[in-house]
């Protein structure tokens, strides 16, 4: 049985690395949820174990970054745009954007006759927040 | 969502460690990526929170229980988790099954203290973990 839990576990041996106290308190944020039984707390902690390792493999597999020993984070944001899989996470990992090239967006907008109202942010590609 | 992914956040070390043991050795990943990742993996517990709570309410369930969370995945496409999933949760229930009874033990061995004065480890069945020790970076426990 030892051996069993040392092959599953992707950690140090460990059935479960991620703190299930932690997950908890991710779970209970959601208003509709009342109880969660332990063996839930378990499983919601293990398959987001597996979550994070198949989001980190398959962004090195298909990431179009020119570096072959480094995962980023435009790696991760093709990943959301492009599979199916992840597409609940394109919000929060959008594509990057430079500051200048949205600028000039903005610009070419206002040019053509349409003037976009959330014009006030974007400036910080990570505080876009669009959901 | 009610709360900014940010607020309900993973540990980092434990978050780094694990993408570090999927990916190849000698592979780098960025601040940013590592990050990123951490926030998805919140997003997804929402996600699978929120999805496994649907099965519950539709047995007219309050409690989430593992059944609900194995539909969870099934219907956001993660059929690939299922097994290890299933595997790894009679692990666990095996482990927590034997914590109960160690404890157990210990209740009745507490009332008769005269009988164990040193070897109690001996009278513990070989296949469980010694009492309530939380799983250390220990080598696995032989049989």
């Amino acid at each position: 049985a030892e051996m069993a839990a040392a092959r599953l576990s992707g950690t140090e041996n460990r059935l479960v690395s991620l703190p299930l106290s932690r997950i908890r308190v991710i779970m209970k944020s959601s208003p509709e949820v009342s109880s969660i039984n332990q063996d839930a707390l378990f499983l919601t902690a293990k398959a987001t174990e597996l979550f994070v390792q198949y989001l980190a493999t398959y962004s090195y597999k298909h990431g179009r970054g020119k570096e072959k020993n480094a995962l980023t984070y435009t790696d991760l944001s093709h990943t959301a745009e492009e599979c199916e899989t992840f597409q609940f996470l394109a919000d929060i990992l959008p594509k990057k954007i430079l500051a200048s090239k949205y600028l000039k967006m903005l610009e070419k907008e206002k040019r053509d006759g349409e003037v976009r109202e959330d014009d006030d942010e974007g400036e910080e590609e990570e505080d876009e927040d669009k959901a | 969502m009610a709360e900014r992914p940010e607020d309900l956040n993973l540990p980092n070390a434990v978050i780094t460690r694990i993408i570090k043991e999927a990916l190849p050795d000698g592979v780098n990943i960025s601040k940013e990526a590592r990050s990123a990742i951490s926030r998805a993996a919140s997003v997804f517990v929402l996600y699978a929170t929120s999805c496994a709570n649907n099965f519950a309410m539709k047995g007219k369930r309050k409690t989430l229980n593992a059944g609900d969370v194995l539909s969870a995945m099934e219907e956001m496409e993660f059929q690939r988790f299922l097994a290890p999933l299933k595997e790894s949760l009679e692990v666990y229930r095996r482990e927590q099954k034997g914590k109960k009874e160690a404890r157990k033990d210990k209740d009745k061995k507490a009332d008769s203290e005269e009988q164990d004065k040193s070897r109690e480890e001996d009278n513990d069945d070989d296949d469980e973990r010694m009492e309530e020790e939380e799983q250390n970076d220990e080598e696995e426990v032989d049989n």
